[in-house]
């Protein structure tokens, strides 16, 4: 094996990537074979290191220097300084803010890493996702050798059960229970499924898990297939996400190279084949019902259960279905006891969650935190708080299934229980921080119009229930709301929860239930005062001319319908009654002195 | 018309790879998707009978998913993410401004066949918000004034 002296991590996840890693991987390639450092220096593209609001991120090992923003220009420099004369360079440093007098800055003391505990992220960001070799070195493939040479399937079952592993897409089933189910079919055929149809928007850590450790997911695939009993898997995946089937399909290709898939298994007479399906963007098609009809090639609508996918799933078969960072947990589990995997987090929660933070936060990104900690930490210490000194209001979790978090609630631990208590839920580890300038009625909105567009029409509750929701908030907004609107929501709400066949329809009126529970006031300003409280909603707003006006009288003669009055070199005023809103004064004002308001 | 057989000569191909296997429907229509830009209903007929299923069936899938479109899209589809993260960072007033920009709605393509607007799902890039995608390039960032200088650079 080569000895390097260095090693440069380039990040090559998505976020990264579109900010260009691809060409600065390129140009490091170039500047070391310039230099003659191939053999001192080697370069790895690896997965997401989750700090994405400072991609595109290169880390510098043995010292681990953590360089952010980094431009395809500052390379050469950093081939010169740090490669070839050991300086670091200083202004390319990451530094947290507060901190920003610390001149060597290491993964390990940014505050954004410290609070974070990694089991399913534990290789992103470290290893090169396209390379088998890699991924041995760190000890993969090895729960599959201890559970194919020295564990009986129930065995692994109980292993699993004990370690309270449960569904990391959000319902947050017992896996362990669901391998039982599955395991206690009798069929000649099963079949094992990755759930990778990551729909809920602002969540993207399965996306990251398979585009920097693709392996772990397969390892665990082979594990779940050997535990219940299928010899087929199947990894349902957007198709969204090219980077993440590309480097897919690659590390299948090296697991059947190197016997770690197919026929025989590391000689124990075990067989298992992994194949990749894309999906088709269809939000309902993450509901495992729905997913299996989509694998089967039919229109992605769920079903009725049971009977449930242990019973009756894919081609009629026996089917088990978990999560993409429900599976990544799987082979440390096997390698390190459930013991130490209940040792972390809470008691009915255990282990860690992945969560991607965003919205109105500094540090956007991925974070794996141990169940239990609490979203002031996630937000203020690990996200870095908000940005421009704006005032947080909320925190959405759960995406269109789930609600909106006020300041009240933020001292709690985070268990799927307690969220769900609170009217919002764990859902696939979205977190969109919202401020004081973002409208809790028209985020309700949005999420509704989501909803109306992914309902796939099968049953009338989801289909024209969540329409009706849809119409009211887009009264609301529009300033056209009337008494009992609120009292309607909440009614049409309590139905379609108790009606609708599937996740997606039982969980859609979540987000307007936690809107209306914590920022009510919002609700009754619009209706009734025709008032936005964040100032967003378009059409409660009033044009307003502050005292910053010059008299220049250039407003005036751009006004459609003459709403503006006033002499020159005076300040003008705008007819609240007479303006149509269409903001062509704001355009032309030199001085910033018309505001909404 | 010659290109048009090529097409689906090669349409044939990927039946001929995915045939045998169960559900094959998905991968034929993202292929055909792919081949032609569109799955339009002579397309929908041929998968239709080398598959042995019916039209009815091809349809009701080819229009279930958000990803398979009937009619052609312009040679550049600008997706502007309409993702949570995107939109609470202000991705309307993007998609407000490309709309103005080209002068054709969401779901439109400019006369001249160029653009197609989209409102796309949660590109995954919520670190760059708000994200619009022309074709594979993502621009990351973004502010409404920056829309008419990257729209320029791809009329050209």
């Amino acid at each position: 094996m080569d000895f390097y002296r260095a090693q440069v991590l380039v990040c090559g996840g998505t976020g990264c990537s579109s900010s260009g890693s691809g060409e600065i991987l390129e140009r490091f390639e170039r500047q070391i074979a310039k230099n003659g450092l191939e053999k001192e220096v080697k370069i790895v593209r690896t997965g997401c290191f989750g700090l994405c609001a400072a991609g595109p991120v290169v880390i510098i090992y043995p010292e681990g220097t953590f360089y952010s923003r980094v431009r395809v220009e500052d390379v050469d420099e950093i081939v010169s300084e740090h490669l070839l004369k050991g300086r670091t360079v200083q202004h390319l440093v990451y530094k947290d803010k507060g901190h920003e007098d610390e001149r060597h800055m290491s993964l390990e003391n940014i505050e954004f890493y410290k609070k974070q505990k990694r089991i399913a992220l534990r290789n992103c960001g470290v290893i090169d996702p396209e390379n088998i070799d890699e991924y041995i070195a760190f000890d993969g493939y090895k729960a599959l050798t201890t559970v194919l040479t020295e564990m009986k399937p129930e065995d692994v079952i109980q292993t699993v059960l004990d370690s309270g592993l449960r569904g990391r897409g959000g319902a947050g089933f017992p896996t362990g229970l669901k391998w039982k189910f599955a395991a206690a079919s009798k069929a000649d055929q099963k079949y094992m499924v990755c759930n990778a149809d990551e729909g809920d928007p602002g969540a993207f850590m399965d996306r990251s898990v398979l585009e920097g450790d693709p392996h772990a997911v397969l390892e665990a695939m082979v594990i779940a297939g050997y535990a219940i009993g299928a010899t087929e898997g199947y990894v349902y995946v957007r198709a969204e996400y090219p980077i993440a089937v590309k480097r897919l399909e690659i590390a299948i290709e090296q697991a059947r190279e190197y016997g770690l898939l197919g026929k025989n298994i590391l000689n124990s007479g075990f067989n298992f084949d992994v194949f990749v399906r894309l999906g088709a963007g269809a939000f309902v098609c993450g509901e495992e019902t729905a997913l299996m009809a989509s694998i089967e090639g039919q229109r992605g609508e769920p079903r009725p259960k049971p009977p449930f996918p242990a019973i009756k799933g894919l081609f009629a078969a026996p089917t088990n279905i978990n999560n993409v960072e429900t599976l990544a947990n799987v082979p440390q589990i096997i390698l390190n006891g459930a013991a130490w995997f209940k040792s972390i987090g809470t008691e009915k929660s255990s282990g860690t969650k992945v969560f991607a933070l965003g919205g109105k936060i500094n540090n956007t990104g991925l974070v794996e935190i141990p169940m239990g900690t609490t979203l002031r930490e996630i937000i203020f210490d690990i996200g870095g708080g908000i940005p421009n000194g704006k005032r947080f209001k909320a925190v959405q979790t759960g995406g269109p299934s789930g609600g909106c978090i006020s300041t009240e609630n933020l001292d709690i631990p985070i268990e799927y229980d307690t969220l769900t208590q609170i009217g919002s839920m764990m859902g696939s580890g979205g977190m969109i921080v919202m401020d004081e300038d973002n409208c809790m009625v028209d985020i309700a909105r949005f999420f509704l119009d989501f909803t109306v567009d992914e309902s796939c029409g099968k049953c009338t509750p989801c289909r024209i229930g969540t329409r009706r929701m849809l119409e009211i908030l887009e009264r609301i907004v529009k300033g056209q709301g009337v008494q009992g609107d609120i009292e309607k929501l909440e009614r049409l709400a309590k139905n379609i929860k108790a009606t609708a066949l599937c996740g997606l329809g039982q969980s859609a009126p979540n987000p307007v239930l936690s809107t209306i529970k914590y920022f009510r006031n919002e609700y009754e300003a619009h209706i009734n005062e025709k008032r936005c409280p964040a100032h967003h909603c378009q059409a409660l707003l009033n044009y307003y001319i502050t005292d910053k006006c010059r008299g220049c009288t250039a407003c005036v003669k751009v006004c459609p319908v003459t709403a503006i009055t006033g002499t020159v070199k005076e300040r003008h005023v705008i007819d609240a009654a007479k303006c149509i809103k269409c903001g062509s004064c704001v355009e032309k004002c030199r001085f910033g002195a018309i505001e909404k308001r | 018309m010659a290109e048009q057989k090529e097409k689906f000569a090669e349409l044939q191909k990927a039946i001929d790879e995915h045939k045998d296997q169960k559900g094959a429907l998905m991968p034929v229509l993202q292929a055909a998707q792919g081949i032609f830009g569109c799955v339009p209903m002579d397309v929908q007929e041929y998968i239709a009978d080398a598959l042995g299923t019916t039209l009815s069936d091809v349809y009701g899938v080819a229009t279930f998913y958000s990803q398979f479109s009937l009619q052609p899209k312009g040679r550049y589809v600008v997706g502007v993410c309409m993702g949570t993260a995107c939109y609470v960072r202000g991705a309307q007033k993007v998609l407000d401004r490309v709309q103005k920009e080209l002068g054709v709605d969401v779901g439109a393509t400019t006369a001249d066949g160029l653009f197609t607007i989209q409102a796309t799902r949660c590109l995954g890039a919520c670190g760059l918000a708000p994200v619009m995608m022309i074709n594979d390039e993502v621009f990351g960032r973004l502010t409404e004034d920056e829309i008419p200088g990257i729209l320029e650079k791809f009329k050209a």
